[in-house]
């Protein structure tokens, strides 16, 4: 009895998980201004509306060059520390990992407001993509290292030795063995990155340049409510998207598992 | 381990490997943050910086009743989120450990955590529709017949900043908790069974207390993220729900003050490690104590913690107290106590297991 409950409250908390989700593609559409029920009838005029949006395609396009940026930026970073973290124990490994893993748990706006001040306040710097970018990869290397640790630690380090031994360079090794094996785990840290870095807020609305990102620009129509429903449609989209690249991220991160002949864990965090 | 040269070389190469990523974050994190914490001490005249030491902002942080009050609402905020979201997510994390198999596990953590990775922004957005005075919650229970006007203590005050964090922060407090309860050996629950315990009594007595580094992690994972959140207070909390980061949002971006801005920032981060040190401290001295008592040391020493213990509750609960009753300096006076007395509790405890 006591095990049916849990599972009742479980789904129960499922759905409450869900609740926002589920609403998201109701409402885009909805034939409506207003966003509540009852449901009036479907329409994809909210879409159409996208398509023709200007300032929208631009944010998007921003979005998407520092999504990239930041994403391949991260991952060669989490590469450098995760290889290091699984294969080596240098002095003060704990520290330093533990130190390069702290943007996980910092709240993001003392992230944006550290890096806005010392950028603009003191270098004197004018705020651009760039300035996105560098602070996205701070937040996106740890997950990175988190997902690729994983593959990493699984590998088994003689493998790169005999390549070693029967002659490869250091890097011709790493790049003809360990990298074909890590290769899943890379892609599913190139597409979390992006993920975070397209979604990210706080940080992008303290340190955009002149062009906002599009979490910044959907932030501007907050106040906006004829703009709601444009934005319902948006969200679909995007959660489509989010849905569909984690979808293929969990894929890869379960091969390389599976690669390395391991049993399945868990989640990506 | 097996040469002392080879170990040598391969230590190098690693400390090669590991230093793009750490000077990056030293770059972009240490330094920034030390710069942050030098700002704190200047003052900003519309665009110009006076570089000139002093303590300014943190005084007119200490005297302005504003800063004080929404410093206040915003440990209290998080406090309750962090509570709130940690003991729904305990059951979930507990059932998908114990009760499901391996592949029935991997779906329902991916499924969890889908949620998460989808626009923050877009779910707050969505908050306000299901919560709204037409809202999804609201137009349902009319519809039902149990409610015949529109509910309106949940939204635009801190119930709803309460409901959004609870569903955003949700993974983070599940997948630790989880993470500790599959570390659990499976044959310590059947052993507890065998020596006659119920389940209930196994639960509190071996599960529980096993999980417990994971409930911590959960901990401080979702308080100190939500102590900053800006989006959600700024979308759901209305006038009266506004948490400390959408003030520190005001000094930087539309005041021109990031001195002060910085100083409230700086002090945000202060207030939320020093709780969770009393957390560490508190959870460290009960179960020195349950330790003490179960190996049937002398009574004194059990008498004598459990009246340190009791002290530590005691300034615990006149911090809170003068915190609410609008005294500040009170608050904070008890709170350096308590601090003091944590900090002794810790080393003092270390030092006996040595």
């Amino acid at each position: 009895m006591r095990l049916s409950w849990l599972g009742v409250y479980a789904l129960a908390y499922l759905v409450f998980l869900y609740a926002p989700i589920v609403l998201l593609p109701l409402f885009a559409f909805n034939d409506a201004t207003i966003i509540a029920f009852p449901l009036t009838g479907f329409t994809t005029h909210w879409f159409a509306e996208l398509w023709t949006n200007r300032a929208l395609h631009s944010a998007v396009g921003n979005s998407l060059q520092i999504a990239v940026a930041a994403a391949l930026i991260a991952t060669v970073l989490g590469m450098c520390a995760a290889r290091a973290g699984a294969q080596s124990n240098f002095p003060g490994k704990g520290a330093i990992i533990g130190f390069i893993m702290l943007p996980l748990v910092l709240p993001e706006i003392i992230i944006a407001v550290s890096l806005l001040v010392i950028l603009v306040q003191i270098m004197g710097l004018q705020l651009s993509n760039w300035t996105v970018i560098a602070a996205h990869v701070l937040i996106c290397t740890p997950f990175s290292i988190a997902i690729l640790n994983g593959a990493f630690a699984n590998l088994d380090p003689s493998l790169e030795e005999a390549g070693l031994d029967l002659g490869e360079s250091r890097w011709s090794a790493f790049r003809l063995i360990t990298l074909p094996l890590v290769m899943p785990g890379i892609i599913s840290s190139l597409l979390i990155s992006f993920t975070i870095s397209l979604d990210e807020f706080i940080i992008a609305f303290f340190l955009t340049g002149s062009n906002p990102t599009m979490p910044v620009y959907i932030w501007s129509l907050n106040k906006d409510f004829d703009a709601l429903p444009v934005v319902m449609a948006l969200g679909t989209i995007l959660v489509a998207l989010s849905i569909a690249l984690l979808t293929i991220a969990e894929y890869f991160r379960r091969r390389g598992i599976a690669r390395a002949g391991l049993k399945d864990t868990g989640g990506f965090l | 381990m097996a040469n002392g040269s080879f170990l040598s070389t391969e230590d190098k190469r690693g400390l090669i490997l590991v230093s793009p990523p750490f000077i990056y974050a030293l770059l972009l994190l240490a330094v920034p943050i030390g710069a942050v914490i030098l700002f704190s001490f200047w003052t900003q005249d519309f665009i110009t910086i006076d570089t000139t030491f002093t303590m300014n902002n943190y005084r007119e942080i200490w005297s302005e009743p504003i800063y004080g009050s929404l410093l206040k609402r915003s440990v209290l905020v998080s406090g309750v989120v962090t509570v709130v979201t940690v003991l729904a997510a305990f059951p979930v994390a507990y059932y998908i450990s114990f009760h499901l198999d391996a592949k029935q596990k991997s779906l329902w953590l991916f499924l969890i955590t889908i949620p998460f990775w989808t626009s923050y922004l877009i779910r707050v957005f969505l908050w306000k529709v299901i919560l709204g005075y037409n809202g999804v919650v609201n137009t349902g229970l009319i519809e039902l017949g149990i409610i015949t006007e529109p509910l309106t203590f949940i939204l635009y005050n801190v119930n709803a900043v309460i409901i959004t964090l609870a569903h955003a922060y949700a993974p983070f407090a599940i997948l630790p908790i989880f993470v500790a309860l599959e570390k659990i050996d499976r044959s310590l629950l059947e052993a507890s069974q065998d020596l006659g315990e119920g389940k209930v009594v196994t639960f509190f007595r071996v599960t529980l207390p096993l999980a417990m580094p994971g409930v911590v992690a959960a901990l401080v994972i979702v308080s100190i993220p939500t102590i900053g959140d800006y989006v959600t207070p700024e979308l759901m909390g209305g006038a009266g729900g506004k948490l400390i980061a959408s003030m520190i949002q005001t000094q930087f971006l539309q005041l021109s003050n990031a001195p002060l801005g910085a100083a409230l920032a700086l002090v945000a981060m202060a207030t939320v490690m020093s709780a969770i040190f009393v957390i560490f401290g508190q959870l460290k001295l009960m179960s020195y104590i349950i330790r003490t008592f179960s190996s049937g040391r002398g009574f004194g020493e059990l008498a004598f913690l459990c009246l340190a213990a009791l002290l530590l509750q005691a300034l615990v609960a006149l911090t809170i107290f003068a915190g609410w009753s609008g005294s500040l300096g009170g608050s904070v006076t008890f709170f350096a106590g308590v601090l003091a007395y944590s900090a002794a509790i810790l080393s003092l405890v270390g030092k006996k297991r040595g």
